[in-house]
């Protein structure tokens, strides 16, 4: 019961907040409404019992990249953002489109099972070995490749930017 | 768990949260006593000497001014942005107070009561993540001005609290290492007893004296004070991203930035300084006599040694704001990046090498 209400509340302060980032005429009103939706996230986070993921939402997505949308955002010219209508005529293409997508959606997920087999990382085995301890022991042994190519694929993406940004020493 | 259970359960919440609060409001206040005390006897000056016993009431008398201060907001501010700034800086530094622990657990009438709110497994993560939280009310209050002052105080601050946001991370990282636990209490009980040669307690700091020094300067300059304080450097940004708040919004700010100070020297307290284990062992004490066998809080005088080693980490702030010339923008960036970064790395390899020769 608590639970439920719990969900039913994250999940609609992160619809309505969604809706809010999307609808702002001022792109920075746009980026401080991802804030709530970022918070609330690691709540529906907590309520599924990894408290670990939750707080590195909060840390990388609302501590760091966020605050990365919002200077960039900030320094942007938004005036000329402001004065083009929201509305226009492209709506008549894209927002049939978009229901069409959005009703293929509510297909397959009505359709769906959601009863998938129980791995051996159960809440009660989480709380025994603890939060962070076990997504810590997953990541180093079965999944070590996959985190280490993240790891590469991330280096790249900073050398590129150092890259670009970097003066041509002629 | 029943009805009386759940009860307890809330009153113990409510009530700890608010001792919790009580604590940082009346530390935000007489912190700025303590810091006006020490610069002016640093200066050979007396500080605040009317309002009260050496002006002991000073804090209540600012406060009360700010209280009644008119509210002034810009005409061409953004008014929802300019109002919820300064609330974003206070509440992420508020409470984030509640996984600091004060002290161990003590029993009142066959109950355990712990002197902390919460015991997190990612107690640390937590925190980290609520601080930074404060660069937003930072950015926002610079933004929302509309006052370019503002807006560069606003964008220096940021990049700093990110750039040195993560050389603290990486000091972090070996302490953590050495206690296998992200948990705050944990990683005090992991530092309890001898250390070093029998003779220095068993603490981080003299196991991570590097580490140390990296978290003590990245503190510093997360929390924006001398001589990282290019955010509000006088002389070029009149005060950097709070020039156009007055009155209580103003006072916010203040105590934000306050409470930053006192959380990240509670961090340093639990990570390096031992936490609540004792500066000088229970032992040393029952040997003199005519003690009682140390005389404290709730029987146990872990909470003091605490609040000493606290106050004594925050006097290096106070001591480095009266001593040290502020830095210039450029040399702020390359000490973050250039210097620490590499150094704070470089710890956590030698201390990955240390533990595995050592076990």
């Amino acid at each position: 019961m608590l639970l439920q209400t719990g969900f039913i509340y994250f999940a609609t302060v992160i619809v309505v907040c969604a809706l809010m980032v999307i609808t702002r005429k001022n792109p920075v009103h746009s980026v401080l409404f991802m804030l709530p939706l970022f918070f609330h996230v690691a709540g529906i986070f907590i309520m599924l019992n990894a408290e670990f993921v939750a707080a590195v939402q909060v840390l990388v997505y609302a501590g760091a990249i966020m605050v990365l949308f919002l200077f960039v955002v900030m320094l942007l010219n938004i005036q000329k953002e402001r004065v083009r209508p929201r509305v226009g005529l492209k709506w008549t293409f894209t927002a049939p489109l978009g229901l069409t997508l959005f009703g293929f959606l509510v297909a397959i997920l009505v359709r769906s099972q959601y009863n998938g087999t129980q791995g051996s990382f159960t809440i009660e085995a989480v709380k025994q070995i603890g939060n962070s301890q076990a997504i810590g022991q997953v990541l180093y042994t079965d999944f070590l490749f996959p985190f280490e190519v993240a790891s590469v694929i991330l280096l790249v993406a900073m050398v590129g930017a150092i890259v670009l940004a970097k003066k041509r020493l002629d | 768990m029943g009805i009386i259970d759940l009860l307890v359960l809330t009153i113990y919440i409510v009530a700890g949260g608010a001792l919790i609060m009580v604590f940082t409001l009346l530390n935000t206040a007489y912190l700025t006593y303590y810091e006006r005390k020490v610069m002016a006897h640093m200066q050979q000056r007396l500080g605040p000497m009317h309002t009260g016993y050496h002006g002991l009431l000073q804090p209540l008398a600012d406060g009360l001014k700010l209280f009644f201060k008119e509210d002034i907001i810009p005409s061409q501010a953004d008014k929802a942005v300019f109002i919820l700034a300064p609330l974003m800086g206070l509440i992420p530094a508020f409470i984030s107070f509640a996984v600091v622990p004060f002290g161990p657990k003590f029993t009142v009438m066959g109950h355990e009561v712990p002197l902390y709110l919460a015991d997190l497994n990612i107690s640390l993560l937590y925190v980290l993540a609520l601080s930074s939280m404060g660069a937003y009310g930072i950015i926002m209050a610079g933004w929302s001005s509309n006052s370019k002052y503002a807006l560069m105080g606003g964008l220096r601050s940021s990049s700093q609290v990110i750039s040195y946001e993560i050389a603290m991370g990486l000091s972090l990282i070996s302490v953590l290492m050495m206690s296998g636990s992200l948990s705050l209490v944990e990683i005090t009980k992991a530092q309890a007893g001898a250390g070093l040669l029998g003779i220095l307690p068993n603490w981080n700091v003299f196991c991570q004296p590097v580490a140390f020094i990296i978290y003590l300067i990245a503190s510093i300059a997360e929390t924006n004070r001398a001589p990282f304080d290019l955010p509000e450097a006088e002389n070029e940004l009149v005060a950097g991203f709070h020039v156009e708040y007055s009155g209580m919004r103003f006072a916010y700010f203040f105590m934000a930035e306050y409470a930053n100070m006192l959380m990240v020297s509670c961090l340093a307290v639990v990570l390096f300084l031992g936490g609540w284990n004792p500066i000088i062992p229970r032992s040393v004490f029952e040997m003199v006599p005519g003690l009682g066998g140390y005389i404290g809080f709730i029987g146990d005088p872990a909470v003091w040694w605490f609040i000493i080693k606290l106050y004594a980490y925050f006097f290096l702030f106070l001591w480095f704001r009266a001593t040290l010339p502020r830095l210039r923008y450029d040399q702020l960036m390359k000490l973050g990046w250039k210097i620490m970064l590499p150094v704070a790395l470089a710890n956590i390899l030698v201390t990955g090498i240390v533990m595995t020769f050592l076990n």
